[in-house]
């Protein structure tokens, strides 16, 4: 059963190795955005400086959402994804698997990109480390929560929109929980509470969001 | 023991008991929403602080109730829809979306109105007026995705595992928008939130809360009956049905 979640881990990367845009645009995306914010709003170390857990979460959930298209997109085109429905291994540890492997390609990536925004930004370093934790705690449950979208919205020919309509709102509270522990940890307050809050909806979305996913993937191969 | 339910799976049975019940609930609205508007509008005691604008609660708490009141009974159908796999409930969400969506627009909509005289603001980002604003969105999440699908039995599937999902988010929303306020500014607007409300205002309250109800009943069942007429059209009955009534 691992093995089989291991090759579909290993199915993923390297097609993704193969088709390097998948994983470049989004990080492409989520600096163009991030570098809209400075020139919008004016470049005083100040403004930036308070506004800057918003802006990179805001632009990581954006492009964590325009990524996750390809998720199940490409599989449903070419059939691959009613094989892998077909298989013998529970469709819950298959799609978690996906899931991750999605999350490694295009969200690890933004995490390790963090640094240069603590350049861009002029943070300290308790907040960079605060915002390099909230994604890496967040990030998850984003692709998890997008992915019931991607699945409920792969056999429509339009779902690009639709899916950060539907799945936007469902995001808000990752979204506050993490602007919350670094507004703390930038004024040097202890934020561990919010951090485990976001582990905590970490694991309740590990521990639903598969089964959702699955049985939303059997609608829509219905 | 749940055996005579066991018919209403059907939907021709359906249909008649959605249309037996129907006027019970259309005439309890109209009696109901006659007596509160008069009693709350003329004859219940102004507010000594707010004077008169305070009546608007009578629309406003309600429509409020009935906001997050639909979406749980959406979330039952829901349920019911996709562990049973009864295609009627699914039908009842679908139904019932827009109704929910137009009560959360209403009491938005109100409380802005009152929210200007009263707080000088139409809009402060206060926790109940956020969760309520989200709430929106996510009622007209699960309309837009039921309207992309043209197959309307998948639409229904799909709408009713998205108000799920919502559905099991929405105490979490409620509870992470309450902290963000509460950080962010004091409890200088909550306290008008949830006044101890006396007995003469009370009343007529409770008898709008009344009418909001069975007009959101009554609404949703004929949406209900049109629904079940649409998707089952190339059935016999509904051909006779339509023969009959031409």
């Amino acid at each position: 059963m691992f093995k089989a979640c291991w090759s579909v881990i290993e199915r993923e990367l390297l097609s993704a190795s193969r088709r390097k845009s998948d994983i470049l645009n989004p990080i492409w995306f989520f600096l163009i955005v991030i570098t809209l914010f400075p020139l919008s709003i004016g470049p005083k170390a100040n403004t930036l400086t308070s506004i800057a857990p918003g802006v990179i979460w805001v632009a990581a959930l954006l492009s964590c959402l325009l990524s996750l298209e390809r998720l199940f997109k490409d599989d449903y085109v070419d059939g691959s994804l009613e094989q892998l429905m077909l298989t013998p291994y529970p469709l819950t540890l298959l799609v978690a698997a996906k899931v991750l492997a999605h999350w490694l390609l295009t969200c690890l990536p933004i995490i390790l990109f963090s640094p240069l925004m603590a350049v861009f930004f002029s943070l300290d370093w308790p907040t960079f480390w605060a915002i390099a934790l909230t994604l890496l705690l967040g990030t998850p449950t984003i692709c998890l929560l997008g992915a019931i979208g991607v699945a409920l919205t792969v056999g429509l020919r339009k779902g690009g929109i639709l899916l950060s309509l539907i799945m936007l709102p469902l995001s808000i509270p990752v979204l506050i929980i993490s602007t919350l522990a670094i507004d703390a940890a930038s004024m040097s307050q202890p934020n561990i509470a919010y951090l485990a809050m976001l582990g905590a909806i970490l694991v309740a979305a590990i521990t639903l969001a598969p089964m959702a996913i699955a049985v939303s993937l059997r609608i829509s191969m219905s | 023991m749940w055996k005579f339910l066991h018919p209403y799976a059907k939907a021709q049975r359906s249909y008649e008991l959605a249309g037996t019940l129907l006027p019970w609930f259309a005439v309890l609205a109209v009696v109901s929403f006659v007596l509160g508007t008069a009693w709350g509008l003329a004859f219940a005691p102004a507010d000594y602080q707010q004077g008169d604008s305070f009546r608007i609660i009578y629309i406003h708490v309600p429509s409020a109730i009935m906001s997050m009141g639909v979406y749980t009974s959406m979330a039952i159908a829901a349920l019911i829809g996709l562990v049973w796999q009864i295609r009627l409930s699914d039908m009842a969400v679908a139904a019932m979306a827009p109704v929910g969506a137009v009560f959360t627009f209403i009491a938005l909509f109100t409380g802005a109105a009152w929210g200007k005289p009263m707080w000088g603001a139409w809009w402060v980002w206060d926790a109940r007026l956020t969760s309520e604003l989200i709430l929106l969105f996510l009622y007209l999440g699960v309309i837009a995705l039921y309207n992309a699908f043209s197959d309307k039995a998948l639409a229904g599937k799909a709408a009713g595992i998205l108000t799920l999902v919502g559905w099991i988010n929405v105490p979490i929303i409620h509870f992470s928008v309450e902290w963000w306020n509460t950080l962010h500014q004091g409890a200088t607007i909550t306290k008008f939130a949830k006044p101890s409300i006396a007995g003469p205002m009370l009343w007529p309250l409770l008898i709008m809360l009344l009418a909001f109800t069975c007009y959101f009943a009554a609404v949703m069942l004929i949406r209900f009956r049109n629904e079940i007429l649409i998707r089952e059209s190339h059935r016999p009955w509904v051909k006779q049905l339509l023969l009959k009534s031409a």
